[in-house]
């Protein structure tokens, strides 16, 4: 991509959301459950029957509001994480009143101004807020033409809209800013709204620089940490060695009478201090946390014996599928048995929130995915209505899921109400970060298979043992700060829950026509190790051990495993996506030099989102234990695409990760604590085993609906680079991650 | 009392002699630039150059660098009149949260300054340190060659003026 393709949108000021633009429009007041992601029962949608999130708030004025002066402001309730949606949102709005991108002011999530759009996460952003603001900036410009054909005694047939104006016969025209009267966007959306053809766009589809990226890279305010307000004083809290550990003992004095410490909070097992420089908080936080004694107790798995503990610990069994008969006969049955460790988001900049209460109102800048979610849980917390905490998103350094930000959010929001009227910033450190965020849950993944005479699965069994996928707000008990304040807010119990678009058993059904399946959940309460949702939920897991367990059937079958993967799939769109990644890899069966080795895999994220298929190549040092991708190659189908260069940059992102994940990752814990406190007790990837190159093909489907990208290669990637050593050395390696010594260890090195 | 010189700008700061220059950077000058990552010098996000070498300003005490050139980011160049380095991640849309690209920038700035004609695998072995979780690095990879085009260049406006 070069400066040509990428026309910039004007730069805006910064927003901080800080109440500069006060509007009033109708909001369902209701949380929204996110597929497979809440806990609890999914409250339906006051209009099932409108497109998107326009089902849960279907007032026009809800999402776009136009000013008398023309100016035009587009609310969604999702969040920038760093996908690039402030940009993709601005496309989508403009496509559809006509104007450029960069007329369009665009709010985010914040509970005072935006739509409730429950969580930023499933890869839902495009597919519910984008697919709701497409419908109602059509309906916006039909509402507008129909204004405009009454003012001019013109048939709306002989108007059109552009650049912000409707343009008639005889050089008519009139601004959106004279057309638009008092409640004129207060109705309600009409399923029936007519899109724009596709063969008329000027903007979805098109390469547009990010909005975002000139002030990151020149030191503008962009993140939550670079909020500086008036009076604001610093914080840090110093949290327990391990989860269930209490304060037994404290001497806080000499900590407050250390230079610039405004206060030390204590309530129940929460510490924190406060002081009027950052580094002076940080030092105090250091002191505390020397000065407090607290009592432990081994309440943690033993990590060399998950297995055991997974099947101990699950207390029932949920039916994902059945399908077809029980106890099929065939040619040839094989199992096998994988497992995925405990694995971290890894966010690179710690969570941090502002807070300040004031006159009984509490505001929170926070870089949490739910800013509604997690009001409720912080008002639960402080004993508050929740209409007097208000949560504004800012972004922060990216999340992949369920970090540290709802936490720190929480944190801020109890110390600030130690200070009212002072804005309170709370960063974590590295290490409260590693040890404190919910990790992506451990799971184990049992499969067995039969194959007919003609290489044909005819019988599939499959059974995962896992926590859920999400502790997300919730209650005050979804929180750290709510959990070990003195009222102790219990945690959250979870229920097992199967939904079409899965928690745990996130594509644990495979795609492939199989005619006989047994699909179990072993579905485990306890969470002794923090848990949450982590980019994919059960998906990067469930794809793993099943993209693994095709090649292996592939083997039985003498088959190609690309092939053998087409043989069993008839939906069209998943085999283009498959067939692109072969012909751009140049895939083939013929032998490869020693210790060389290429990998395919294939998802549908969710079952219900985009198609991802994979070829990775790779080298294996057999004596060190070191892999080494060299090539990937994939071709994704996420339906129309709007933003093709940031769909290209989140798949790359997301191939990237599900590497390090492969490759590295295991959170690592003993009875008592948990022990991946760094960067050097949790490595990540690093720039030397970036391959040479990642080649991602959009297969687009203009004028077909947006299908969420974002976390669709986790899972295939893992499975292609399991394929790869598979092909490469001879040997199947079933426990995550890779790791060097396992390595050597498969290969009896 | 202290006298940093920061961007070629002096300053006078009242913190503590043992403060880590990124506290100092970010709180007593409002620079947003070098990010707290790790405060380990494990991550990168703070790298800033001081007397044109790449360092981790979360482990430097600021009793240390002064009387040495400190540049951060912000010293490139402005949103306004972007550096070459800036230009480049911004035509290679080289970001996704960005959190820690100016660390990334830093690093291959005090790369190519000493060694203008880095090559690829010199580029990837001096990025390094550097942690980007998003999983930018093909892009982070591609801006910084780009910027080593740019550097070049830079003394002979281009006809474009160099911008994007």
């Amino acid at each position: 991509m070069n400066a040509s393709n990428f026309p910039a949108f004007s730069r805006r000021g910064f927003l901080f959301g800080s109440g500069a633009l006060v509007v009033s429009f109708s909001i369902v007041p209701h949380v929204l459950a996110q597929e497979g992601e809440v806990q609890g029962a999914t409250p339906a949608p006051a209009e099932p029957d409108l497109p998107g999130s326009l089902g849960d708030t279907p007032s026009l004025d809800a999402w776009i509001r136009i000013e008398a002066d023309g100016g035009i402001t587009v609310f969604t309730g999702k969040a920038e994480l760093g996908q690039g949606t402030k940009t993709s949102l601005r496309q989508i709005a403009a496509e559809e009143l006509e104007v450029e991108p960069a007329a369009i002011n665009l709010i985010t999530a914040d509970t005072a101004l935006t739509p409730n759009e429950g969580y930023t996460a499933g890869s839902q952003t495009i597919q519910n807020s984008g697919t709701a603001i497409r419908y109602a900036a059509a309906q916006v410009r039909q509402i507008l033409l129909g204004q405009a054909s009454e003012r001019l005694g013109v048939p709306a047939e002989q108007l059109r809209a552009e650049g912000g104006r409707v343009l008639g016969p005889g050089g008519a025209s009139l601004g959106y800013g004279e057309l638009v009267a008092e409640n004129l966007l207060h109705v309600n959306a009409d399923p029936a709204t007519v899109l724009k053809a596709p063969d008329t766009y000027r903007v979805i589809g098109k390469p547009f620089a990010r909005v975002d990226i000139p002030a990151k890279v020149t030191g503008g305010e962009a993140y939550v940490q670079d909020m500086r307000l008036p009076d604001m004083v610093h914080a840090r809290v110093v949290r327990p060695p391990s989860y269930t550990a209490s304060l037994a003992e404290l001497d806080e004095q000499s900590i407050e009478a250390m230079p610039g410490v405004l206060a030390v909070v204590r309530d129940g097992d929460f510490l924190a201090v406060v002081a009027e420089q950052e580094f002076q908080a940080v030092q105090a936080m250091r002191a505390l946390a020397a000065a407090a004694r607290w009592e432990e107790r081994a309440a943690l798995p033993d990590q060399q014996q998950l297995a055991s503990f997974y099947e101990s610990s699950a207390t029932e069994v949920g039916s994902v599928s059945s399908v077809g008969g029980e106890a099929i006969s065939g040619a040839k049955t094989i199992e096998a048995q994988f497992m995925r460790p405990y694995q971290m988001h890894g966010s690179i900049g710690p969570s941090a929130a502002v807070a300040m209460l004031e006159d009984d109102r509490m505001t929170i800048w926070t870089h949490t995915q739910g800013v509604y979610p997690d009001r409720g849980a912080i008002a639960q917390m402080l004993a508050m209505p929740a209409e007097n905490v208000r949560c504004i998103h800012v972004e922060g350094s990216g999340c992949y899921g369920h970090n540290g930000a709802d936490d720190a959010a929480a944190d801020a929001a109890l110390i600030a109400r130690a200070l009212p009227g002072r804005p309170v910033r709370v960063q974590w450190m590295r290490e409260q970060e590693h040890l404190w965020e919910p990790y992506g849950p451990g799971m184990m993944m049992r499969t067995r298979a039969t194959l007919d005479a003609g290489g044909k699965i005819v019988d599939w069994h499959y059974d995962l043992w896992s926590n859920t996928h999400s502790t997300r707000p919730g209650s005050a008990g979804s929180l750290i700060a709510g959990r070990l304040m003195g009222r102790h807010f219990p945690q959250d119990s979870a229920t097992l829950r199967i939904s079409p678009l899965g928690n745990g058993d996130r594509n644990a059904i495979p795609l492939y026509e199989i005619p006989n399946q047994r699909i179990n959940w072993h579905f485990i309460p306890d969470m002794p190790v923090r848990v949450s949702a982590l980019r994919g939920l059960g998906a990067y897991a469930n794809v793993y051990s099943i993209e693994s367990f095709m090649d292996e059937l592939a083997l039985e079958a003498g088959a190609d495993p690309v092939e053998f993967r087409l043989r069993h799939m008839t939906d069209p769109r998943a085999r283009k996506v498959m067939e692109v990644t072969a012909d751009e890899f140049g895939w083939s069966s013929d032998p490869m030099p020693e210790r060389r080795g290429r990998g395919f895999a294939f998802a549908k994220y969710k079952n219900h989102a985009a198609y991802l298929a994979i070829a990775i190549e790779m080298e294996v040092d057999a004596d060190t234990g070191l892999l080494r991708v060299s090539h990937v190659v994939s071709a994704v189908d996420c339906g129309e695409a709007v933003a093709p260069d940031s769909i290209i940059n989140q798949t790359e992102g997301g191939i990237l990760q599900s590497l390090s994940w492969t490759l590295y990752e295991a959170v690592h814990f003993n009875d008592t604590r948990v022990t991946s406190s760094d960067w050097s007790a949790y490595p990540i990837l690093r720039f030397s085993a970036v391959p040479d190159s990642i080649d991602v093909h959009v297969v687009d489907n203009p004028g077909t609906p947006y299908l969420g990208v974002a976390e669709a290669a986790q899972g295939p990637t893992a499975g292609a680079l399991a394929n790869a050593f598979r092909n490469a050395t001879g040997k199947r390696i079933y426990d995550l991650p890779y790791t060097r010594e396992r390595v050597r260890a498969t290969l009896g090195v | 009392m202290m006298k940093l010189d920061i961007n070629g700008a002096i300053h006078e700061v009242e913190a503590d002699p043992s403060t880590p220059l990124l506290y100092v950077l970010r709180n007593d000058l409002e620079m947003n630039g070098a990010k707290f990552g790790c405060g380990l010098g494990q991550c990168g996000a703070c790298t800033v150059m001081v007397d044109g070498k790449a360092v981790f300003s979360c482990l430097v005490p600021i009793m240390l660098v002064e009387g040495r050139k400190v540049k951060t980011v912000e010293g490139l160049g402005t949103i306004d009149d972007p550096a070459p380095m800036q230009i480049a991640f911004i035509e290679e849309q080289a970001a996704q949260c960005g959190y820690c690209i100016p660390g990334m920038m830093m690093r291959a700035q005090a790369l190519l300054e000493s060694r203008p004609d880095a090559s690829d695998a010199e580029i990837r072995t001096a990025l390094e340190p550097n942690l980007c979780r998003c999983g930018t690095h093909m892009r982070i990879l591609r801006a910084v060659q780009r910027a080593r085009e740019l550097m070049k260049t830079a003394a002979a406006p281009a006809a474009n003026g160099g911008k994007a």
